[in-house]
């Protein structure tokens, strides 16, 4: 792992209105280093990955990228930079093949046509070194599973040979099967040195794959944990910023009922 | 014609250790070694073709088939009524006078693709016919330059009518409503009092529908260039992706598919040599179409119109220019519309009052649809405009024949258009279920 981090945020905050979504934030991703970002509904978790991604520009604090600072002002400068997103919602065109999809408004042209057999050839590539398996470069989106289309869509960000993925709960509505491959294909992007940011609700994923779980509350850094000398238990004290909540509560009540 | 192309070639197995180096080769093997077993692979052979044609039939992907079946069963029904309907001089007939709604139907395919509508085209249209009119007879501009500002002020009206869609946010039904009011008043007041300017049916406007090529070498000639054009770029498309070892096509299926095409373009030279000859008009039309699908399925600039008639989000994100793409179709549209225009003033060699009126939109909207082109954005071609158009058309000739009236006629129309809109309707919830809505 580089001394240098790839991206870094020190002390970012951003307002809306009278709503303070982040304060002071600070992260820290490495290349070849999978963060997990995780927090409770509202912590400010999509307003930090839409900061970095340029949708929010930050009012206060610094974005350092390869320890340089840099600003982010639109969606436009974290793409030069190298930053690619994949959100929940994917945007994927349903009534397009995956080629067309992996190559969307970036087409490779020749003479100001269209370059089909060379993008099939690229996404047939790359989707062999990622190794995904889909049906077919050449059927339309529609025709994929929900973890296929996750899959595309996460194939597609890595088209401009990213440093850095953020990646947006892509576990979310995936059956077992599908989340193992997305995972699997999260540790490829591990191990081909891209840095990764992991957004997820689901702990079981995070323990998986994450190197580093970084907690957020209420806007605020609440702890950045190793996985593998921390405990699920204390990752969610430090989400929902007590010991004695409804989780653990739940987590006693059960236990006593068994022992009963 | 218009059969599924890009689910035909591939369909097919890749070739083991054709393929190029990869960086992760553990991996690489491990994905390359076989074909994904889901995948319903298609034989090699006519047998292929049957079992592929069978299962996309049960998944509900007809594509062009409802349209070609009715227009068979048109075509018989018509014949046995009638037994001039199958004439030279019908068919012919039949495919100069479509041209004029078949263009505006182009356009109309524009805007589908984008999950939109265009009501102005009628009326631009019969706009752009009086503007061309009034500067080549009242004003005597040189035809050419009339035709081609008359063109040009149909984009523009088109595009208009895209910015007010597109940068203001205002629905595309109520701002192309406006115009078809708006534009109808336009060519009324541009006719002024007599409300008819005719037309010099040796000029060039007149000559659009009435000029035929009539040496016999025209049409076979044209006939002969198209296949031999067909082949050597599919054959030499094969052999590209051949080289770069993404799956291709089998020699004998090239062959097959172009001599279904020669049989198709020989038998109609063949069929317009009977009569006057080859028709300037259809020669415009498929060049048109030939050059609208080109530009829609392979440039970057179609891939950005499917992509907005699949997801104006993700088409967004991707870096597409929204606004601009939504702004040039409606120019595209009004563009088309004015061309149309132009052919159905030659027809009547004057452009009066009642251009771009009746039953003009409502056919030109129809031929689209009926010819295969989703009311719901990101599925369609252009040459659905010619299917359509032919039906449509079709029924007209055909009912005129019999000496059937007007409103027996409207019916007819209104009914083939229902029946497609059924089949399409059916068949998309047959597709969602096979996955492929």
């Amino acid at each position: 792992m580089s001394a240098t981090p790839v991206l870094a945020l020190r002390g970012v905050s951003k307002r809306f209105g009278a709503v303070q979504a982040l304060t002071d934030v600070e992260l820290e991703v490495h290349a070849g280093e999978v963060v997990a970002l995780v927090g409770d509904n509202g912590a400010g978790k999509s307003t930090l990955v839409k900061t970095i991604a340029g949708v929010h520009p930050i009012d206060e604090g610094a974005i350092e990228w390869g320890g340089k600072p840099v600003s982010i002002s639109r969606p436009h400068d974290a793409q030069a930079l190298g930053i690619a997103t994949v959100y929940q919602d994917l945007a994927l065109c349903d009534n397009i093949d995956v080629v067309g999809n992996l190559f969307l408004g970036r087409e490779l042209q020749k003479f100001g046509v269209l370059d089909e057999v060379e993008m099939e050839r690229r996404a047939r590539e790359l989707l062999t070194t990622l190794s995904i398996r889909i049906p077919s470069v050449r059927i339309p989106i529609a025709s994929l599973s929900g973890g296929q289309r996750q899959t595309v869509a996460i194939a597609r960000s890595m088209l401009g040979d990213p440093k850095l993925v953020i990646l947006d709960e892509p576990t979310a509505a995936l059956g077992v099967e599908q989340t193992a491959q997305v995972l699997d294909l999260v540790e490829r992007l591990r191990e081909r040195g891209h840095a990764v940011i992991l957004i997820s609700h689901n702990m079981a994923d995070v323990k998986a794959v994450a190197d580093k779980v970084a907690v957020l509350r209420l806007g605020r850094n609440n702890g950045v944990f190793e996985v593998k000398t921390t405990s699920q238990e204390e990752i969610i004290s430090a989400i929902t910023g007590a010991t004695d909540n409804a989780v653990t509560r739940r987590a006693a009540r059960t236990n006593g009922e068994v022992s009963k | 014609m218009s059969v599924d192309k890009t689910s035909a070639n591939v369909d097919k197995t890749p070739e083991p250790g054709k393929h190029t180096p990869v960086v992760n080769p553990e991996a690489a093997s491990a994905a390359v070694t076989a074909v994904d077993p889901r995948l319903l692979v298609r034989e090699q052979g006519l047998l292929g073709y049957w079992t592929e044609f069978k299962r996309k039939m049960k998944a509900g992907e007809l594509g062009s088939l409802p349209v070609i079946l009715g227009l068979a069963i048109i075509c018989i029904i018509f014949q046995v009524l009638n037994s001039e309907f199958l004439s030279a001089q019908n068919i012919s007939n039949i495919t100069v006078t479509m041209v004029g709604t078949g263009m505006i139907s182009v356009g109309i395919v524009f805007v589908l693709l984008l999950g939109e509508i265009d009501l102005s085209v009628g009326s631009v249209s019969g706009a752009a016919s009086a503007l061309a009119a009034v500067l080549t007879v009242n004003q005597g501009w040189p035809e050419w330059l009339a035709v081609l500002v008359a063109i040009a002020a149909g984009a523009a009206i088109g595009a208009l009518h895209g910015f007010f869609f597109a940068v203001l946010g205002a629905p595309a039904f109520a701002v192309t409503l406006a115009g078809l009011l708006f534009w109808l008043g336009f060519m009324l007041k541009v006719l002024g009092e007599d409300g008819t300017i005719n037309l010099d049916s040796d000029g060039l406007i007149g000559k659009l529908t009435t000029y035929t090529f009539t040496d016999l070498a025209a049409a076979y000639g044209l006939a002969a260039v198209v296949v031999v054009l067909f082949f050597v770029s599919s054959f030499l498309g094969n052999r590209r992706r051949e080289a770069a070892g993404v799956p291709s096509r089998p020699l004998s299926d090239t062959v097959l598919r172009t001599v279904l095409l020669a049989v198709v373009s020989f038998a109609a030279a063949y069929m317009y040599n009977q009569y006057k000859g080859l028709p300037l008009a259809t020669v415009i039309f498929l060049a048109f179409l030939v050059g609208t699908d080109f530009l829609l399925r392979r440039t970057s600039y179609g891939r950005k119109i499917f992509a907005l008639g699949g997801s104006v989000e993700a088409s967004r994100r991707a870096g597409i220019n929204v606004t601009a793409v939504r702004i040039s179709v409606f120019g595209i549209s009004g563009g088309f519309a004015a061309i149309g225009g132009l052919f159905l003033a030659s027809k009547i060699a004057s452009a009066n009052q009642s251009a771009g009126t009746g039953d003009l939109l409502m056919n030109a909207i129809a031929a689209a649809v009926i010819g295969g082109t989703s009311l719901f954005g990101g599925r369609g071609r252009t040459w659905n405009a010619l299917l359509g158009v032919l039906v449509i058309v079709s029924i007209q000739y055909g009912l005129q024949l019999e000496s059937i009236a007007e409103p027996v006629k409207y019916m007819i129309t209104a009914a083939v258009l229902l029946t497609t809109v059924v089949i399409d309707s059916v068949t998309r919830k047959t597709q969602k279920t096979a996955g492929r809505a």
